[in-house]
């Protein structure tokens, strides 16, 4: 079958092509299109029948017609080749290179569409890994196999805070670094840059797989780029024993192209024109973080999507949320306080972060201090609310003190700049000396014994 | 020789055609690998199949066999402690045969067919038995005893029994009737989207204690009661499903994973063997069954896994146990309907969900229920479904948190502003409801104290106060209130600090017993009535809340169950002597 070519082509509609008298094309085979003037692109089959194929093409449409184009059934579903050679290097979004270096030869081929994990099969991951960010590691911790995206907005610092969590993030006691897999989907060349320039600066680009489709770049590549990132994620995490983090950037291009081919297809939308199956789709993307018992590596992703108009109600973000085990969400009122990186901590969280944390991990007081700061917190932007309204002087003295932990909590646990890279100790030790000022009895998130052995200062007596 | 073939494949919907004997929800054998799946609409010659495994690489005319069966389970011992996907396969055994990533086309039988079962009769030969009887029992688990059932519509004299070990495929007894005999064995098959049926629906009048104070105290669900759990990411929708299924007393769970995350099921996988039942002190994961269909497993068989859970949940319940299911989440589960539904290009519904959703989740629901089965003598068993939406966005306005609303009597509404300062248990006093608590006054007169509703009303009485409190305050600021007013929201303050908030993660706080929970409260209300007085007498509120007994009502939540009597104790003579101290100091 592969070698016949087909120029039965009865209809062209976005990114798709009816191609009729096909006998037998198989759901998910891949497709070679050739035009008249010998170009060549890649295609896939969406719907089979008898006498028709219904192939969506990874590229433009453009220069394709219905007479003259000849497409031909490659007898096999998408599939990558992997090896050792691929650190270091940079592919496009279809995974050819893109760095003038050779291509990737290997014995080694993958489907990219992998099945899925065994639920069974799952080591529940809880190795603690230290980003060197307080609000991430004292708040919302990190932990290996998860999978943890970044909830941005337009022209919010995610990608200085994604780079500097590839740059300093380690695991305690633990000497390897994280080999890195970058796939970007439809980011300008500008930010493309950025992420090689980072990965060069701090020696990571040599343990760095990169797969780039750029803006500029055909979106219907876009299905297929997070997939090869996460295929060859999977090769060096379970084949080569390495800690791979992934970092996908920008879901929110990815789930458009999906859009797009579902409104080509005619099919009946879900919310906002995005297909009913979105989540399903997203879902295999994300589910392929984690750790597998008996081996040794890891995937840990860290998806980055801007929410169209800061709307975490957004389609994207909401399905994302409920695939994903937390978010960090950045906030635009925060990075106008010039607070970087601008986590809005009481909307982020981490749902595997109480298996990564405590004693023996991180410290014993770890849970408690974390509650406590996110309540006094919470307190204190209620209070701050409030004080606009009716002032501060109007306030409770124990607002009050709220408030003030609120502001230099903001300015000194989260706010920590680009290159300071904390050490756990050092971000609980904020954490409790935010608290110094706090009474005993509002307290009331940490075990008495935590607050006699680490709390700052001798408790001042209040309402005397 | 059929010559069925596979006509056209788009993504989990494939047709054929002439597939042999083509009925409604005959479960098929697509392709070389042998793809399962399920007919879902006919037309002409043409069959329309629902796949629940990932159709990749399938060619039309590829052949398509039937088997002309339903989609079925194999019920028996052996279902306890088992983690199955949607459509029955154990997945640890899966493992062992497939690897760490699922494949296609295996066919692995639910239950162990080599394990041999100690069965003892409980009838012996000659004696008249009818349908739902039980005739023998075997020891499953050390927490659950498995009762061998006579098979629906059988009627007639045991004509064969014995005590022995017998594997799940093995006959233990033999029924003659008028016409024929009947093999009884210590498994039977049941057809998954069929409801068992029972003789007698019963009305709930006892709840299912789970332990969490926000839950049993003001919204408790009963024990073959309807409850849903809807809320958005993050706001612990599935931690709480976690906590009923850790201290649900009931005597069954069946947890079903339905599109979530696999690392979820992991964590239950890692947890539960190693949780031990409050009352039994035994392994959770004994009394404990795992659907896990996780959210990159195939859709079709999502929508399958709810069924092949709840038949689990009745076939446990017509041997006359108490048991739970709970469903993370349904939402899934109906956007599989959506998926399937838009991929057969049917007319769609409100937000493309297909016009039959309502009807689906109903009668998904009334599957559950407290009931007498059918049985010569009378047995009681119940089944209580809890189901957790996640409406898009936290909306509740949506589909299928409507249509689930419309058919449950608890509604447990999660709210994400508590949730991003960590009150946890999200759930909103205000909005939730519990239809059942003043069905089950008696229950608790009897079992708690008589005066439990009072206070239970009066606790929910001063949290309503607390919330129009609220909105003056964001008005004239707290320094303004008058102080009875201060006193009610240090009350209230009290009560959603001290007695609402519960950490699912501390040893002791997990889990609190209902007399702990009465005390609890007790407290604290206490606690407000003194407050009360002393500021009648002109004492400031802010001088109330530096007392040191206040701070012993914060411990009681971390104070264990075997210690509280002694707290308590402790609370009430400092309470009386610290205020008494207050009143001298006016008085003087």
């Amino acid at each position: 079958m592969s070698n016949i070519a087909f120029k039965t082509i009865s209809k062209i509609a976005g990114p798709l092509m009816f191609v009729e008298g096909v006998k037998d094309a198989a759901y998910g085979e891949m497709v070679e299109i050739k035009l008249a003037n010998g170009e060549r692109r890649q295609g896939q089959v969406l719907d089979t029948s008898k006498g028709l194929a219904v192939v969506q093409i990874f590229g433009a449409t453009f220069g394709l017609g219905t007479t003259g184009t000849s497409t031909k059934f490659l007898g096999e579903t998408a599939t990558i080749s992997v090896s050792d050679e691929m650190l270091g290097r940079t592919f496009d979004g279809l995974g050819k290179p893109r760095d003038n270096g050779p291509t990737i030869v290997s014995k080694e081929k993958f489907d990219l569409v992998g099945a899925g994990i065994n639920p069974y099969s799952r080591e529940e991951p809880s190795e603690f890994i230290q980003t060197g960010m307080s609000n991430i590691d004292g708040m919302n911790t990190l932990v290996r196999g998860q999978k943890l995206p970044i909830f941005s907005g337009a022209g919010l610092p995610h990608n200085l805070l994604a780079t500097q969590i590839a740059r300093q993030a380690k695991v305690l006691g633990g000497s390897e670094s994280f080999s890195v897999v970058f796939a970007a989907m439809g980011i300008t060349s500008e930010e493309a840059n950025f992420f090689v320039k980072q990965f060069e600066e701090s020696g990571a680009l040599g343990r760095s797989v990169l797969f780039l489709n750029l803006s500029s770049d055909p979106s219907m590549e876009r299905i297929l780029t997070p997939r090869l990132a996460l295929t060859t994620a999977e090769f060096l995490a379970y084949e080569r024993e390495m800690h791979v983090l992934v970092i996908l950037t920008d879901m929110t291009n990815y789930c458009e192209a999906l859009r797009e081919i579902s409104a080509a297809r005619e099919e009946v939308p879900g919310r906002r024109g995005y297909p009913g199956y979105m989540y399903t789709d997203l879902s295999s993307i994300y589910e392929r973080a984690g750790k597998i018992k008996g081996r040794k590596g890891s995937v840990t992703q860290i998806p980055i999507l801007a929410m169209p108009a800061d709307d975490i109600t957004h389609p994207i973000p909401d399905l994302t949320g409920y695939i994903t085990e937390g978010q960090i969400v950045l906030s635009r009122e925060l990075h106008r306080l010039n607070i970087q990186p601008p986590v809005d901590v009481l909307t982020s969280l981490s749902r595997l972060m109480n298996q990564g944390i405590g004693a023996g991990s991180t410290r014993e007081d770890h849970r408690n201090l974390a509650d406590q700061l996110y309540a006094t917190y919470a307190q204190g932007k209620d209070a701050r609310a409030l004080s606009a309204i009716v002032g501060e002087e109007a306030l409770s003295d124990t607002d009050r003190k709220f408030l003030k932990i609120a502001n230099e909590f903001e300015k000194r646990f989260v706010n920590q700049g680009i290159d300071e890279n904390r050490s756990i100790e050092q971000t609980l030790d904020i954490g409790w000396d935010l608290l110094s000022d706090l009474p005993e009895s509002e307290m009331k998130r940490i075990k008495s014994e935590f607050i006699a052995k680490y709390r700052k200062k001798p408790p001042v007596e209040i309402g005397e | 020789m059929s010559n069925s073939i596979v006509s056209r494949i788009s993504g989990p919907v494939v047709i054929a055609t002439d597939v042999d004997e083509a009925k409604m929800y005959d479960v098929v054998r697509i392709g070389e690998l042998g793809l399962l799946g399920e007919i879902i609409r006919l037309e002409g010659n043409k069959s329309t199949i629902q796949v629940y495994e990932d159709t990749t690489g399938l060619r039309p005319g590829e052949k398509v066999v039937n088997t002309k069966r339903a989609l079925s389970m194999q019920l028996g011992p052996g279902l306890l402690t088992s983690i199955y996907d949607g459509i029955q396969r154990p997945l640890d055994v899966l493992r062992e045969k497939s690897g760490d990533f699922i494949s296609r086309g295996k066919i692995i039988p639910a239950l162990d067919q080599q394990k041999k079962w100690d069965f003892v009769p409980k009838k012996k030969k000659g004696d008249e038995v009818s349908e739902g009887e039980i005739i023998g029992e075997v020891q499953e688990t050390p927490l659950i005893n498995h009762k061998i059932m006579v098979p629906f519509g059988t009627k007639g004299k045991l004509s064969e029994i014995t005590e022995g070990k017998y594997t799940v495929n093995e006959n233990v007894a033999q029924v003659k009737t008028t016409s024929s005999s009947v093999d009884i064995g210590l498994s039977s098959w049941w057809m998954v989207r069929t409801p068992r049926p029972v003789l007698k629906k019963l009305p709930p009048e006892s709840p299912l204690l789970t332990g969490q104070r926000v839950l049993d105290t003001f919204f408790p669900v009963a024990k073959g009661g309807t409850a849903a759990i809807p809320g958005p990411f993050g706001s612990g929708k599935t931690v709480t499903q976690q906590q009923l299924a850790k201290w649900a007393d009931s005597n069954v769970i069946v947890y079903i994973g339905c599109g979530e995350r696999g690392n979820e099921m992991t964590e239950i996988l890692t947890t539960f063997p190693e949780l031990e039942d409050p009352k039994s002190k035994r392994p959770l994961m004994e009394r404990t069954i795992l659907v896990a269909n996780t959210s990159n497993m195939p859709v079709a068989a999502r929508e399958a896994s709810i069924y092949t859970g709840i038949t689990m949940g009745e076939y446990y319940r017509d041997m006359g146990h108490d048991v739970a299911l709970m469903a993370d989440s349904t939402s899934r589960w109906a956007e599989a309907l959506r998926e399937i539904s838009g991929r057969l290009e049917e007319m769609p519904g409100e937000e493309g969900y297909p016009a039959y959703l309502g009807r689906r989740l109903a009668e998904f629901y009334e599957r559950g229920g407290k009931a007498i089965v059918i049985s010569p003598e009378e047995r009681i068993g119940s089944l209580t479904l809890v189901g957790a939406v996640s409406p898009p966005g936290g909306d509740f306005s949506e589909p299928v948190s409507q249509n689930t609303l419309r058919v449950t009597r608890v509604f447990w509404a999660l709210d994400a502003n508590l949730a991003s300062r960590r009150h946890f248990p999200s759930i909103n006093w205000l909005t939730s409801y519990s239809l059942y608590a003043d069905d089950m006054t008696n229950w608790y007169k009897n079992n708690v104290s008589a005066e439990w509703i009072e206070l239970r009303k009066e606790a929910m009485g001063i949290l309503q106060r607390e919330a129009e409190l609220q909105e003056i305050v964001q008005l004239i600021g707290y320094d303004a209130l008058p102080e009875p007013e201060k006193g009610v929201l240090d009350t209230a303050r009290s009560i959603r600090e001290d007695y609402l908030q519960q950490s699912a993660y501390d040893e002791v706080d997990t889990y609190t017993s209902i007399r702990k929970q009465s005390l609890m409260l007790s407290m604290i209300l206490e606690f407000g009535k003194m407050e009360e007085e002393a500021i009648k007498k002109g004492i400031p509120s802010s001088k109330i809340g530096s007392l040191e007994v206040r701070k012993l009502l914060s411990k009681i939540k971390w104070t264990k169950e075997s210690d509280i009597d002694e707290l308590i104790n402790e609370i009430k003579v400092n309470m009386k002597q610290q205020f008494d101290k207050l009143f001298m100091e006016v008085t003087l």
